[in-house]
């Protein structure tokens, strides 16, 4: 068992395939929403909407940390990285998010500002050790995945003492933005978004469980199937999701049973406990401000908080007006209603954060889907592709 | 960012860390957020850190799953 290929066998999916054929009730449609990033990517690489009938639709929510940040967190990090003696470190994809007159990180750092890419929040620490006259800032973004590993970071450095390493935190809640998701205007009032359901996040919910998904199921009658990563993982869940709806139920399901238990991972709740609290309103790019949506550094480890240890002014900026990313994150617009998409807005070149990241929705469908009319791919070899 | 994967825990070394293969490229992930990790156990890493073990019998029964056939007549 190597948790990859069986989960990518073509001969399983075509069979899933059948069976979602078989269950799907031709008299209605479905909609569902991947919240996460990972599933979107999924989706598009391994041609996953190709195998579903024409009524089974499903919708790209905003579970991709790149792009659901505002660009005015952006354009505060290339400000810290003008104070002098300040290293930047940030995720690879940060790097390339477009602010506002063609500037990015990586731009500030061709103009000479200390940025550096890290794979890791523990890079961050070592660079901080290795330059003890700078003072080193991580910028800290993403869902409850990478919040454990920014808390550990946090406990480190204080144990080794380090004067100067900070973090400027943005770590957002899903359940959150799924909530504010489903009281939307868009969702309850116009009917604009429609939603049978969710597959649920795979690696938020080893963090976080499957119990904080409960309250979306009673309270708003959609029914959640937390699924894995590979694509037969998602075609499940998509399975499991239509019989929930032929049935009338709404419940939480849990297809990626190999590495999410009820309560999710304690141990890192707990480290996440003792060194984040909640941030009484974020801005999330598409969906506004969102009250308790994100969370700051308790003041008890305020040392390491960049948004204490540098003067920084909170900012707000418009997105560019051609941009679609904000509809498209609330599940309004697909990447193709995007004037722009494919011709000015590229992978190389991307106007909004959509295109940047590969879990983006705009990026994945670009890299997978944009030939798809003329190029249909089969369930074989749509399956069966490999990194 | 969030594409996280599995890999096989190849050595555990010094200060809660270990060294995971990665589809061939070794590598060294943090166990902080992990307990009771031996060699061979497979994890999930992302950004550096193991973020749970993964589970052999219910990936079996998951598996089992996906070759199950609809029957209509359980419709
Ligand atoms: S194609 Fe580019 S400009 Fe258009 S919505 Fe996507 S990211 Fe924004």
């Amino acid at each position: 068992m190597k948790y990859i290929d069986e989960f990518r066998e073509g001969r399983l999916a075509r069979q899933i395939a059948a069976n979602i054929m078989i269950e799907a009730d031709s008299r209605r449609h479905y909609h569902f929403m991947e919240f996460c990033g990972g599933h979107t990517h999924a989706i598009s690489r391994f041609g996953i909407v190709d195998l579903l009938p024409g009524n089974v639709h499903m919708i790209h929510g905003p579970g991709c940390p790149v792009c659901i940040l505002p660009i005015g967190r952006v354009e505060t990090a290339i400000q810290l990285t003008q104070i002098p003696k300040v290293i930047l470190c940030s995720y690879g994809d940060l790097l390339r998010i477009p602010v506002r007159n063609g500037m990015s990180l990586i731009k500030a750092k061709a103009q000479g500002a200390d940025v550096r890419m890290v794979y890791s929040c523990i890079d961050a620490l070592k660079i901080a050790q290795d330059n003890p006259q700078h003072q080193v800032v991580f910028f800290a973004i993403g869902f409850e995945t990478t919040t454990p590993p920014t808390a550990v970071a946090i406990q480190q450095a204080r144990m080794l003492g380090l004067n100067n390493f900070s973090v400027f935190c943005n770590h957002v809640l899903t359940p959150s933005a799924i909530s504010h998701i489903l009281q939307s205007p868009e969702v309850r009032e116009f009917g604009l978004v429609q939603l049978d359901g969710f597959v649920g996040p795979a690696h938020v919910s080893v963090v976080i469980g499957s119990r904080p998904y409960e309250y979306f199921a009673e309270e708003f009658q959609k029914s959640v199937v937390i699924a894995g990563f590979e694509p037969l993982d998602v075609m499940q869940a998509i399975l499991m999701l239509i019989r929930q709806v032929n049935s009338g139920r709404a419940e939480v399901e849990n297809e990626f049973t190999r590495a999410v238990m009820p309560d999710g991972n304690l141990k890192a709740q707990s480290l996440v406990a003792e060194v984040f609290e909640l941030r009484r309103n974020f801005e999330w790019r598409g969906l506004g401000w969102v009250p308790y949506s994100a969370l700051k550094i308790k003041s008890t480890y305020g040392d390491f908080d960049a948004e204490r240890r540098f003067p920084i002014a909170e900012c707000s900026i418009d997105d560019n007006k051609a941009c679609e990313c904000g509809a498209i994150l609330r599940g309004v617009k697909q990447p193709r209603d995007c004037k722009i998409f494919g011709t000015v807005c590229t992978p190389e070149n991307p106007i909004g954060s959509c295109m940047v990241s590969s879990e983006g929705a705009c990026a994945a469908y670009y890299r997978y889907g944009r030939f798809r009319a003329n190029n249909p791919m089969t369930a074989e070899n749509s399956c069966q592709q490999s990194i | 960012m969030c594409l996280a994967v599995p890999a096989r825990i190849e050595q555990l070394i010094g200060d809660n860390h270990a060294i995971v293969n990665l589809g061939g490229i070794r590598k060294e992930v943090s166990l902080a957020l992990v307990e009771n990790v031996v060699v061979d156990d497979y994890v999930i890493v992302h950004v550096g850190f193991a973020l749970q073990k993964l589970d052999q019998e219910e990936a079996e029964q998951t598996l089992a799953l996906f070759a199950e056939i609809s029957k209509m007549d359980d419709l």
